[in-house]
């Protein structure tokens, strides 16, 4: 199966791979996995005292298409609110990456690492 | 559970792996082309789907995951094409950690015994998750189906690993 350029670039340049300190009350750790392939995701967000994504980093072990899912979404978390963060779709993602019908799941993924991430900052801030 | 009758062996998640392979080999005879040469075309047409379906039920039943979602399926819960994601932070947190140990075996000056090692806790994973599903699998309980479903879920992550294992050892030893 032939990957995108999109896919090919975040794959040989992933944008913030890494970890952000989970005990920064600011940050915020989505874990998710995809049972349909093994695939793992972890997406890290640092929010401003504002509710503003300053930093997002990502960690993924899966297929180029997951790689590139999870790269892309930490360039556009940034700088968005909460909201404005948690209404980006898995559509948008595949529509980017132009992934085929096969790797859906992979988009979904990184959707739903952003919902988790979200969900484990207004956890945490509630306590 | 038709796959299981073809091969007439009994509706469980523990299958005698010798035993399915010997029944495999009987029915592959039994509808081998070379036995329809003279016979007509529908003979020859009804061989044909009969082999390709002795293939397709012992793709699933050799290959645990499979074998484990088909049963599911047939008991009303069907996880085979669904693409939710799997949201257990401590479970998932486990996994990043192994993927990661895995990465540093590719790095390590001796990475058989810390292939030996992984191996061991790959396979106590795989007890610990599997451990229930043959008595899971045949309940007529919705809720016990449903934590069937989640130990499969984990089950592919493991299996997974494992694949990665092998691919490194390949990688490394060859």
């Amino acid at each position: 199966m032939a990957y995108s350029d999109k896919v090919i670039d975040h794959v040989e340049n992933p944008r913030n791979v890494g970890t952000l300190d989970k005990n920064d009350p600011n940050v915020a750790t989505g874990m998710v996995g995809a049972p349909a392939c093994g695939d793992v995701m972890k997406l890290q967000i640092k929010v401003s005292d504002e509710g503003v994504i300053e930093d997002a980093k990502f960690k993924t072990y899966g297929c180029g298409s997951a790689i590139a899912s999870s790269s892309l979404v930490t360039e556009w978390v940034k700088g968005k609110t909460l909201d404005q963060a948690a209404e980006i779709k898995n559509t948008d993602i595949t529509a980017e990456l132009e992934l085929p019908p096969v790797k859906i799941h992979c988009s979904i993924l990184a959707e739903d690492a952003i919902q988790a991430a979200i969900a484990d900052y207004k956890n945490k801030q509630a306590k | 559970m038709r796959y299981f009758e073809l091969f007439n062996l009994p509706v469980s998640y523990d299958v005698d792996l010798t035993l399915l392979n010997q029944r495999y080999l009987e029915l592959q005879r039994a509808v081998h082309p070379d036995k329809f040469a003279g016979k007509s075309e529908r003979e020859k047409l009804v061989a044909v789907q009969k082999t390709s379906e002795i293939n397709d039920a012992l793709a699933v039943l050799k290959h645990p995951a499979k074998r484990a979602e088909y049963m599911l399926s047939e008991q009303g819960v069907d996880i085979r094409a669904e693409q939710q994601t799997l949201q257990d932070p401590v479970f998932l947190m486990q996994q990043m950690e192994l993927r990661e140990a895995l990465e540093d075996i590719q790095h390590s000056s001796d990475p058989e015994d810390e292939i030996d090692a992984f191996e061991a806790q790959i396979k106590q994973l795989d007890t610990q998750y599997s451990a229930q599903l043959a008595e899971q699998l045949v309940s007529q309980d919705t809720a016990v189906l449903e934590v069937a479903a989640d130990n499969i879920r984990k089950l592919k992550f493991i299996y997974k690993l494992r694949e990665e294992l092998s691919r490194i050892e390949d990688s490394l030893f060859d």
